[in-house]
């Protein structure tokens, strides 16, 4: 028994001693997001991916000889807690950061970052002015940003449509009212007319006037900007009322449940959303990596995320140290293979090399078009 | 403008503003008879739809034909909603009759909050599509101004407004219902059992509610537990419009309020639609604070 306690307390002690010795030789990759809480949907599968990357690249050796250790700190996207977050990912001696989910944690937590020279890759935030405004020269970003997706498709209505006249309908949201100015910018560019500009509230209880209004003016298309429920009853009742012109929306259209919800009428639907990359060998490894440890299918920016642990792994090796000055060169000059395809960060910070796509309802199903955009 | 626009656009109004009425209707029975304002009656509606979807969906699995889905799931909403009405007036606002007013209002709000949520644990937070349940009507392809459902809106709301209006003015019941909302002390001397003619009032109101609920579920084919919101706060503001507690007057402020969205959707822009609402609420309440139709109250010292 006695014996049994010496034993214990020599091997505390080896722990403990060894402990520090461990830590500075780790490399700590912080993961900040929605971990709990109503959108722990968005923030958990980020978290997996950079978990199952580690213990890959663990398995193998580690970087540079250095085994890597994961920092979580949960801000529900909170920006309150964002940068309580923030701070305790910095404190805990992160070396690099994968995060924040949400745009607006993001806003909040990269000022605290960028006074702790902390490099941090966001997989999942889409607000344009996070790389384009200049402000965060550490942010880098393994996601298209929301202007991608109406130069994309405002590209798709020029070229193959070979639209004259557009109807703009947005759900007056950040998100949703941003796609449609974005593609009334690009298309009025090139002298596409502008028929129609409108909010339409999510819960009206119809929507004929404006269907109506659509019908009288026959636009070439209509640009929706918004989220699937109101893109499904929009379409419903302007194919009930015989309008057929054809409806493009942003990724937020392109989703099961506007199919399931929409039924026939979302036929012919366009959306844009990033190209099917599921055939890459890396994309089913991260897949297959995914099923094995928890059991489901992984969810929403898992392989954005996943790309975002790779290309920082891979920088890192590469400048040979968490240095964050040659991190920075590292990031942008190292092209990585990942499940999203081959990518590097451009200048501002987003990746380029990622893909985005065309999608249409065709028997029921979205199909990728070839249409595609890259990003640079 | 041209005429076929206009046309297209009174009818949509006149849709919308039938849906508001119904749900008006609701509202302003209940403020006739206990002066309280049941916040809690767009969560009926919202019911509406989702008990009558629940029955579609079971009946469409034994094959039943659309219309008869239609029918019975449109019977069951009513029946589910009037039992809600009545137990939600039993449960949330006949233990505070004597209470200050404020006391019933906060617990109509609190009813509202938890039914939204019931639904939302007890079915779904998420949108879920609702069967296209509605007769094909060949007959209206021609006249194009009009969507089958527009006109089965139409037509079921009216059928529904004139059978109340009959029933208040002619039957025994209506007349005990006339009376209470005139003067409950007088009527209660008279020997009319108020507490069974404020339940009645509930009861009628929810089935209106869930009638409009079916309607309008069965033309947006999306729902999801939030959906009495905004078309209780619309029909709420439908029922001051016309005068709360009259009867005509929540008809006529529905489709006031009706024609005067589409209209502003149609020919100003769409932007502009819950502001106009509210602001023609604003208006009205300032030229004539007891509403189009209602009448002016004498404060009682």
């Amino acid at each position: 028994m006695k014996k049994g306690l010496t034993c214990l307390a020599a091997m505390a002690l080896c722990l403990a001693l060894a402990a520090p010795a461990q830590t500075a030789e780790t490399i700590k990759i912080g993961v900040q997001g929605a971990h709990s809480g109503d959108l722990a949907s968005y923030g958990v599968p980020s978290l997996n991916a950079v978990k199952l990357v580690i213990e890959q690249v663990n398995a193998k050796g580690g970087v540079l000889g250095r085994k890597v250790e994961l920092v979580a700190q949960d801000d529900q996207c909170k920006p309150e807690m964002a940068t309580n977050a923030a701070t305790k990912l910095i404190s805990d001696q992160s070396d690099v950061v994968v995060g924040p989910i949400c745009t607006g944690p993001t806003t909040a937590s990269l000022p605290i970052f960028q006074q702790a020279n902390i490099i941090v890759v966001s997989p999942t935030a889409t607000a344009p002015a996070l790389t384009t405004a200049g402000k965060h020269p550490l942010f880098f970003r393994t996601v298209a940003h929301d202007n991608a997706q109406a130069q994309l498709t405002s590209d798709f209505l020029l070229k193959k449509l070979g639209v004259k006249k557009v109807a703009f309908l947005h759900d007056n949201g950040e998100y949703g009212k941003g796609f449609a100015d974005n593609n009334r910018v690009f298309l009025e560019k090139e002298g596409v007319e502008t028929v129609l500009y409108e909010a339409v509230s999510a819960d009206a209880v119809d929507f004929s006037a404006v269907v109506r209004k659509i019908r009288r003016l026959k636009p070439d298309a209509v640009v929706f900007g918004g989220y699937q429920p109101l893109a499904s009853k929009l379409v419903q009742q302007m194919r009930r009322d015989r309008v057929q012109t054809p409806f493009i929306g942003p990724d937020g259209v392109k989703d099961e449940t506007f199919l399931k919800m929409t039924g026939k009428a979302s036929e012919g639907v366009y959306a844009s959303y990033p190209k099917d990359t599921s055939a890459l060998p890396l994309y089913k490894e991260a897949r297959e990596a995914h099923i094995k440890a928890f059991g489901s299918e992984p969810g929403f920016g898992y392989y954005n995320a996943w790309a975002a642990a790779q290309c920082l792994l891979a920088a890192i090796e590469k400048s040979g140290g968490t240095d964050t000055a040659k991190l920075k060169t590292a990031l942008r000059e190292t092209s990585v293979d990942t499940p999203l395809g081959k990518i590097n960060f451009n200048e501002l910070g987003d990746a380029s090399g990622m893909a985005l796509s065309i999608y249409q309802v065709q028997n029921g199903k979205f199909v990728e078009l070839d249409h595609n955009l890259t990003l640079k | 403008m041209d005429i076929e626009f206009f046309v297209e656009l009174f009818f949509g109004g006149l849709t919308r503003g039938s849906i508001y009425a119904l749900i008006a209707l609701g509202y302003t029975l209940v403020y006739g008879i206990i002066e309280l304002i049941n916040f809690a009656h767009g969560e009926v509606y919202m019911l509406g739809a989702f008990t009558a979807l629940l029955v579609a969906g079971v009946l469409g699995v034994y094959g039943f034909p659309f219309g008869g889905i239609l029918i019975v799931a449109t019977l069951a909403a009513i029946v589910w909603c009037a039992a809600y009405g009545f137990t939600l007036e039993k449960v949330a606002y006949k233990p505070l009759r004597g209470a200050p007013r404020l006391s019933p209002l906060i617990s109509a709000i609190g009813m509202s909050i938890f039914l939204q949520n019931y639904v939302l644990l007890a079915q779904t937070p998420d949108f879920v599509p609702f069967p296209y349940l509605l007769p094909e009507m060949p007959f209206l392809d021609d006249l194009a101004v009009l969507s089958p459902s527009n006109f089965l809106i139409l037509m079921v709301s009216t059928v529904a407004m004139i059978v109340l209006a009959l029933f208040i003015r002619y039957t025994r019941m209506g007349k005990a219902m006339r009376a209470t909302a005139q003067n409950r002390k007088m009527a209660l001397l008279l020997g009319i059992n108020a507490d069974k003619i404020i339940s009645l009032t509930f009861i009628i109101g929810s089935s209106l509610a869930a009638l409009g609920g079916v309607l309008i579920a069965s033309h947006m084919q999306v729902i999801n537990y939030n959906i009495g919101f905004l078309a209780g706060m619309k029909a709420f503001t439908a029922a001051v419009l016309g005068g709360i507690g009259s009867i005509p007057g929540a008809m006529v402020g529905g489709l006031v309020l009706g024609l005067a969205e589409s209209f502003t959707t149609g020919y100003v822009s769409g932007n502009y639609e819950d502001i106009l609402a509210f602001a023609i609420l604003i208006l009205i309440l300032i030229l004539r604070p007891d509403g189009i139709l209602g009448k002016a109250k004498v404060q009682k010292v």
